[in-house]
């Protein structure tokens, strides 16, 4: 049943209807609808056998959830920019200890300069801490996804990060279903960890490793990782018959026959498919595909949807200083050997809306042969001259 | 054939084990007893971590039927115990990173709670640096909550397990690497110090200890008492490290004998808020006969000496035993 909820309210009870026994909360905007709507549930008593947690940082939030995970519990927290950098070593000791705790990055920019709005920054920057990583296009996605998310952070040991962007869906009012108690519970069976603290069977976990077996170590982390992609696979077409809703690694739009393709991650893609739709009726064919999962890189799907185009404009919502994109690299990686051009599209960064136009503009000088192989969508070129040559460094 | 004890140490629970009837022996004189860190790990000759982990960790699994989760702190504990494939632990033991292990205790309690095993105790534990500095905000919150963890802090005075660098629980006067004795002020500064224990108990948590390696029948007792309470607890042993110290290590127990009796670690019991014990001291020392004996404080005697540095270590020394009364009972 559809309904008129919050993105954030949306999230909270499609966990809820998970069944999680452990929520560390911390607040951080635009995270926390989230954890304050799983927070009265655990009060009133809907929840039952739930623990909330009001821990004093989100290093003890991941920490909390690392060792509920660790006894078998299912745990589940949230959290965005500042927040997930302050928990980013947790972050790489849970994925390092192979516990299939889930985390919600309501995506946001990192300061300084301080920003509460929308970029992706956050988690691209924790894009190597071993986490599966999944990217929600709108908020029936982003519910969606998270379902999906324990089932398979629990059928392969391994943490998995839901990422929804801030505000934009966040606290979007739309409608959406969450699908029902039942249909969960027979996606979800409960929680039967790999290994488990228990004083009948003691176990040492976390011991120091040394050189002699730190890289084979590293070396099964990264063969679990990449069988995630099939695993996902196999979750959402089983997701897709309980449910009727559809979830991909990798979503081509009108992507078949077109030369250039837009290349999109999270919110974005409305806009991109809209503005697809406007000039597939002005004659002009442009595509666009769009990525959920990032980590694992889904080399294969993409590589599939992208072989017939001439020209892939990488739309990226966060930046790697001194390099560029951080999803491109990926991508000529993955389109290797074929006649592609890859380009890199900065934008929307720290909240600036990416419209239509603006990507219209984009599209416009790609065609014309004017798309330079880095470009910040929207940027005032005057401000950042001016900057610099008031600093000397122009 | 019981007999009763001759304390030959009056007010003191430090009593040799073969002179006390068998159920007032140490858990370590147990056959049964749960052997939590087996030998053969890596501890330097004479680490007082290493003998205090196996009392507290022996201790507390009797106390709760060996029904214990032990989480335990980056530092020498974790390391010498557990190099892969290895590991000295015979209870289910977990390690996450250095400034954590209250917080995923906490998150422990919880996890057991909800899955239906809240028999299952938990135990956190790590070193000075991993609990007064930088884990002091998760150890904070854990007590504010109230989570039901036993915190154990082995306080060696220093970052010993990256090389002996300073740490908050450093004593002013001290040599680490990084605080050398050079200088007009050598050695550590003296600040006005952390004393994690009176900390813990401005939280008013049900229970807070401290405790040396020399009185390990004091220091079994306080782990027992511990596991009969629910709620945040804190526990802090003072942990004699050769290495660190430069002392010699069969030294070990009589420093931390020393420690207490000269004044400058006074063992005492808190509840609810509220000291309610402090180990008397029996035979005063004067704080040089404890410092004497330790390399890193060579520097306050060598030539002409520091008598004023020694003197005000012997201030805070004092300090302590108007605080808790410590001569009270005896003088
Ligand atoms: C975040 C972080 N910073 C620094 C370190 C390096 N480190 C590992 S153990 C340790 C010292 C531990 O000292 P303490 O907690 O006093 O325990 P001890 O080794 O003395 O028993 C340090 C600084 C680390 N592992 N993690
Ligand atoms: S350095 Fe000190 S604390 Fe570490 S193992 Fe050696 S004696 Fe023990």
């Amino acid at each position: 049943m559809y309904e008129q909820v919050e993105g954030s309210r949306a999230v909270a009870l499609a966990v809820a209807r998970c069944r999680p026994k452990v929520i560390a909360a911390y607040p951080i905007t635009p995270q926390t609808h989230i954890v304050e709507a799983l927070g009265a549930m655990v009060k009133a008593g809907e929840l039952a056998g739930c623990e909330f947690l009001t821990v004093e940082s989100e290093f003890a939030s991941m920490s909390a959830s690392l060792g509920a995970c660790a006894v078998g519990a299912r745990a589940y927290t949230a959290t965005a920019s500042q927040g997930l950098l302050y928990m980013a070593e947790v972050l790489y000791n849970v994925s390092g200890l192979g516990l299939p705790v889930v985390l919600t990055v309501a995506n946001r920019a990192i300061g300084a300069p301080i920003n509460i709005w929308n970029d992706q920054s956050d988690s691209m920057s924790q894009r190597d801490c071993g986490w599966v990583q999944l990217y929600a296009d709108d908020n029936q996605a982003a519910v969606d996804l998270h379902v999906v998310a324990f089932r398979l952070a629990e059928s392969l040991s391994l943490p998995v990060m839901v990422c929804v962007d801030g505000f934009v869906l966040t606290h979007a009012i739309e409608p959406i279903e969450v699908p029902g108690q039942e249909q969960v519970d027979a996606f979800l069976p409960p929680f039967t960890p790999r290994q488990v603290l228990d004083p009948d069977h003691p176990v040492t976990i976390g011991a120091m490793v040394g050189p002699e077996a730190f890289t084979e170590v590293r070396a099964i982390s990264h063969r679990t990782l990449l069988r995630a992609a099939d695993v996902f696979d196999e979750l959402t077409e089983r997701y897709a018959q309980l449910t009727g809703h559809r979830l991909s690694a990798v979503s081509p739009y009108r992507a078949e026959h077109a030369r250039t393709v837009l290349l999109t991650i999270g919110s974005v893609t409305g806009t991109a498919h809209e503005l697809a739709d406007e000039l597939a009726a002005e004659g002009r064919d442009v595509g666009v595909v769009s990525l959920t999962l990032f980590r694992p890189f889904p080399v294969a799907a993409l590589r599939d949807a992208l072989h017939g185009a001439a020209e892939v404009i990488v739309l990226e919502r966060a930046f790697a200083p001194g390099a560029g994109g951080v999803i491109t690299p990926d991508v000529r990686a993955a389109l290797t050997g074929l006649p592609i051009t890859v380009r890199t599209v900065i934008a929307g960064l720290g909240g600036r809306p990416v419209t239509k136009d603006s990507l219209r503009t984009v599209l416009d000088d790609a065609a014309a042969g004017r798309l330079e192989d880095l470009r910040f969508l929207d940027l005032h070129e005057d401000v950042v001259d001016a900057a610099l040559a008031a600093g000397g460094l122009s | 054939m019981t007999q009763t004890a001759k304390f030959y140490q009056v007010g003191s629970r430090a009593v040799g084990n073969r002179l006390l009837p068998l159920d007032q022996r140490t858990e370590q004189a147990n056959p049964e007893r749960r052997n939590a860190l087996t030998s053969g790990h890596r501890a330097c000759q004479g680490c007082g971590e290493a003998l205090a982990a196996r009392y507290v960790l022996d201790a507390a699994a009797h106390a709760v039927g060996g029904r214990l989760v032990t989480v335990n702190a980056t530092g020498c504990l974790e390391v010498f115990s557990t190099p892969y494939p290895e590991s000295a632990w015979q209870l289910p033991w977990l390690h996450s990173v250095f400034a954590n292990a209250a917080s995923v205790a906490s998150g422990v309690a919880a996890g057991l709670r909800t899955t239906g095993r809240g028999d299952i105790r938990v135990l956190a534990q790590g070193g000075d640096g991993g609990t007064v500095d930088i884990g002091f905000a998760c150890l904070s919150g854990m007590f504010e909550r109230n989570d039901d963890v036993l915190y154990v802090c082995y306080d060696n005075q220093a970052y010993m397990n990256t090389g002996v660098q300073r740490s908050g629980a450093t004593p002013g006067g001290a040599r680490t690497a990084t605080t050398e004795a050079v200088g007009a002020e050598p050695g550590n500064l003296f600040g006005i110090g952390k004393d994690a224990a009176r900390i813990a108990i401005a939280h008013d948590i049900p229970y807070v200890a401290t405790a040396t390696v020399a009185e390990l029948h004091d220091l079994e007792a306080k782990v027992r008492k511990a596991m009969s309470i629910r709620g945040a607890r804190y526990l802090h042993v003072l942990v004699p490290c050769p290495l660190g110290w430069g002392s010699a290590t069969s030294e070990t127990v009589r420093l931390a004998r020393l420690a207490q009796r000269s004044g400058l670690f006074p063992v005492i019991e808190a509840e609810g808020g509220v000291v309610t014990s402090a180990l008397p001291i029996r035979g005063r020392v004067p704080v040089e006969e404890y410092l004497r004996p330790q390399r890193r404080y060579a520097h306050l005697f060598r030539g002409e000496g520091r008598p004023d540095l020694v003197a005000r270590v012997q201030r805070l020394a004092d300090q302590n035993i108007v605080r808790y009364g410590l001569l009270d009972e005896e003088s």
